[in-house]
């Protein structure tokens, strides 16, 4: 009674990782959401959790080893009654009738399909060239020593370079699929701030709270209102989520961008937000996001606050189904009963799927960030 | 200087310098050789050295193999390679064993000259190629020399040999002129020799078929393709080194054989570079050789039949993927 562990899907656009490090040795017990591997993908090293419990029986992949999405990666014996709790009875479930080829030692052949001559293939491995993304100019498309040459003159991706390629891909796709509409509204922040700026003051400096906290509680707030904004659409349908997976765009060193998610921010305070998004901002300069935070994000909010902007039409992250876009709190002048008088404002916007919500649902979903705002004593 | 007259000289040369040495063979007296190698000689050095023959090759390879083993040096001259299928018994059985069998007691310093190859249109009687099947038996040497001063220095060099040594002498070759170049004292028939150097393809060839690999080289030159040209000539022992040295250097091999394909040398070397130099391929070892048919007696299906430039030029275009 085995269960293949295999290779998580860490993204739409993931189609491989390499193993980095275990960390499970055969033997080891392990249960629905532990960390049993770090892999190095496109965006980064990045932690994998495990979806079955058991018992560790064999390693299927060495460190250093390029693994297909899909592919297995461990064998693990599940242990229907004894170590583990009933709940995870989809596990025999899983398991198909009897396998009869034995597991694989080694991690399946990537290069199995590449038509690639023998002295192509010695060099490649020479230079540590992966044929797989090598262009075969032979007959028939054969791999051939010349292509392997040209492919290690030319400047190897750096890890920023496919993540923009990535990047790209997911913005293309969400613009070719995705019917976007756009709105915005002007918030009046200024109670918010000074709601800020006293609980700050009150606070040692490593407690205190960005300006970017209390819309973040806002957003999900409004979304337990408004749910048509916060889920997957796939296969033609959407699919709201009961969680609120509120990804944050955040900037990394180099210039990549990367969009973790804050999980389960339904249910967390501003004092558990604050301290989450700093752990998630501290962990993308580290290079050290789990895979849930890569892949599950329900909802993004994206903020140029430090860019100056007044606001912006973000692209929506597929599958996901909207984005909110913040620009830079800065005073304005501000008409209000009457009279004019400078205020700290915020533009936000929305891009929402056209397929799941209209403009109608979108400017109430707006409208209730907005209020929430108001009165951030509340949030 | 023509090849026949280079291997004149050697033969003259040899019968000069040693008592020992005398020529056998059909017609080769008083008609001077059929293919008029030996024409002169007679005259030159009478009948006791230079001896016409019954029509009976294993009789006469027979003798040879007698006086070899009773200390002369004997050359004899069977007219093709065909005809030679009459003395196999004589050779494969005889000359190559007797030194083996003997503990080294019984060398047989015989030197046998046959003619092969097509390209006269002889017909399938006179005109195939079996110096491939000679260089499978052990205890043999088989030599192909194709250039003026092989042809000039192989008789001499396989007279000094105590194995039996076959000279196969391509009937193509004979009228060809060319001069003799002061390096041909220096020729082995240990080696094989690279003709032509290249970097991106090597065509492993010998006898006439070398010439029609140089002139393939030349004209894959022209579109950018740089081909070496082995010439084997020694087909046993085969001289792995040359061979395998080209190959790592081009990654790339063509085999151009005017026998037939199957289990001939060419599927031999084949086998050998697939041994050694697997991981130095950049391609399939490609095979040009002789349709696999008694060669045909017309001169358009005898120039069909066999390995011509063409046919080499766009197997190595095909096999770099380039168009011709």
């Amino acid at each position: 009674m085995s269960i293949e562990y295999c290779m998580p899907s860490l993204g739409a656009d993931m189609e491989a990782a390499t193993l980095v490090e275990w960390k499970i040795k055969p033997g080891d017990i392990v249960k629905r959401g532990d960390v049993v591997a770090v892999v190095e993908t496109d965006k980064g090293a990045i932690d994998i959790e495990i979806y079955e419990s058991g018992c560790v029986e064999r390693l299927l992949v060495a460190p250093d080893t390029r693994v297909l999405v899909g592919a297995p990666l461990a064998l693990i014996a599940g242990e229907p009654a004894a170590a583990t709790t009933s709940a995870v009875p989809t596990a025999p479930a899983l398991e198909p009738e009897s396998k009869p080829e034995p597991a694989p030692t080694v991690a399946p052949a990537m290069h199995g399909h590449v038509k690639i001559s023998p002295a192509a293939r010695t060099r490649a491995h020479a230079l540590n060239i992966d044929i797989d993304k090598v262009h075969g100019s032979g007959p028939g498309g054969v791999v051939t020593l010349q292509d392997i040459e040209s492919a290690a003159t030319k400047p190897k991706p750096s890890a920023s370079d496919s993540m923009k390629a990535v990047i790209a891909a997911a913005m293309a796709r969400s613009k070719r699929e995705i019917p976007h509409y756009y709105l915005s509204t002007d918030v009046d922040y200024s109670a918010t701030m000074t709601w800020l700026t006293r609980r700050n003051a009150e606070l040692p400096i490593e407690q205190r709270m960005l300006p970017i906290v209390p819309l973040l509680r806002a957003i999900v707030l409004a979304l337990k209102t408004t749910p048509d904004f916060n889920g997957y659409f796939k296969d033609n349908t959407y699919k709201p989520s009961d969680a609120i997976h509120l990804g944050v765009a955040i900037a990394q060193r180099g210039g990549g961008l990367i969009v973790p998610a804050l999980l389960d921010a339904q249910d967390q305070t501003l004092a558990q937000l604050t301290g989450n998004l700093r752990d998630l901002v501290n962990r993308v300069r580290a290079g050290r996001l789990n895979n849930r935070e890569l892949s599950e994000g329900t909802i993004t909010l994206t903020s140029l606050g430090d860019g100056g902007v007044d606001s912006l039409s973000p692209v929506i992250y597929p599958p996901q189904v909207a984005i909110i876009g913040a620009g830079t709190v800065r005073e304005r002048a501000w008409a209000s009963e009457g009279k004019i008088d400078a205020r700290p404002v915020l533009t936000l916007s929305l891009a929402a799927d056209h397929r799941v919500s209209n403009g109608r649902s979108g400017a109430q979903f707006l409208a209730r960030i907005r209020d929430y705002l108001q009165a951030p004593e509340k949030l | 200087m023509t090849y026949r007259e280079a291997i004149r000289d050697a033969l003259r040369e040899a019968l000069k310098s040693d008592a020992r040495v005398f020529l056998m063979g059909e017609d080769i007296g008083m008609y001077g050789g059929s293919f008029a190698v030996t024409k002169g000689l007679l005259a030159e050095f009478g009948e006791e050295r230079i001896r016409d023959t019954p029509l009976s090759e294993s009789a006469f390879t027979g003798a040879g193999i007698g006086a070899a083993l009773a200390g002369m040096r004997p050359v004899v001259e069977i007219m093709t390679g065909n005809f030679s299928l009459l003395a196999l018994d004589q050779i494969v059985n005889n000359a190559a064993t007797l030194c083996h069998m003997s503990g080294g007691q019984l060398p047989v310093p015989l030197v046998i000259r046959l003619g092969t190859g097509a390209s006269r249109q002889l017909a399938a009687q006179h005109s195939h190629s079996f110096e491939g099947w000679y260089a499978h038996i052990p205890g043999i040497r088989v030599l192909a020399p194709a250039t003026i001063d092989d042809a000039r220095a192989m008789p001499g060099l396989a007279l000094k040999c105590s194995d039996p040594v076959l000279i196969f002498e391509h009937i193509g070759l004979y009228n060809m002129e060319g001069e003799l170049t002061s390096s041909w004292p220096q020729a082995d028939i240990e080696h094989a020799a690279v003709r032509r150097e290249g970097s991106d393809v090597s065509l492993i060839t010998y006898g006439a078929s070398l010439f029609k690999c140089l002139e393939a080289a030349d004209a894959l030159a022209k579109a950018g393709v740089n081909a070496e040209v082995i010439d084997l000539r020694t087909l046993r022992p085969l001289d792995n080194e040359t061979i395998f040295a080209s190959v790592r250097k081009t990654h790339r091999a063509v085999i151009v054989d005017e026998g037939w394909r199957s289990g001939g040398i060419s599927a031999e070397i084949a086998a050998r570079i697939g041994e050694s130099c697997l991981y130095d391929l950049d391609a399939p070892v490609v095979r040009v050789c002789t349709r696999e048919i008694p060669v045909p007696y017309p001169r358009h299906l005898e120039e069909a039949a066999l390995p011509q430039v063409a046919e080499i030029v766009a197997s190595v275009q095909d096999m770099m993927g380039k168009a011709a």
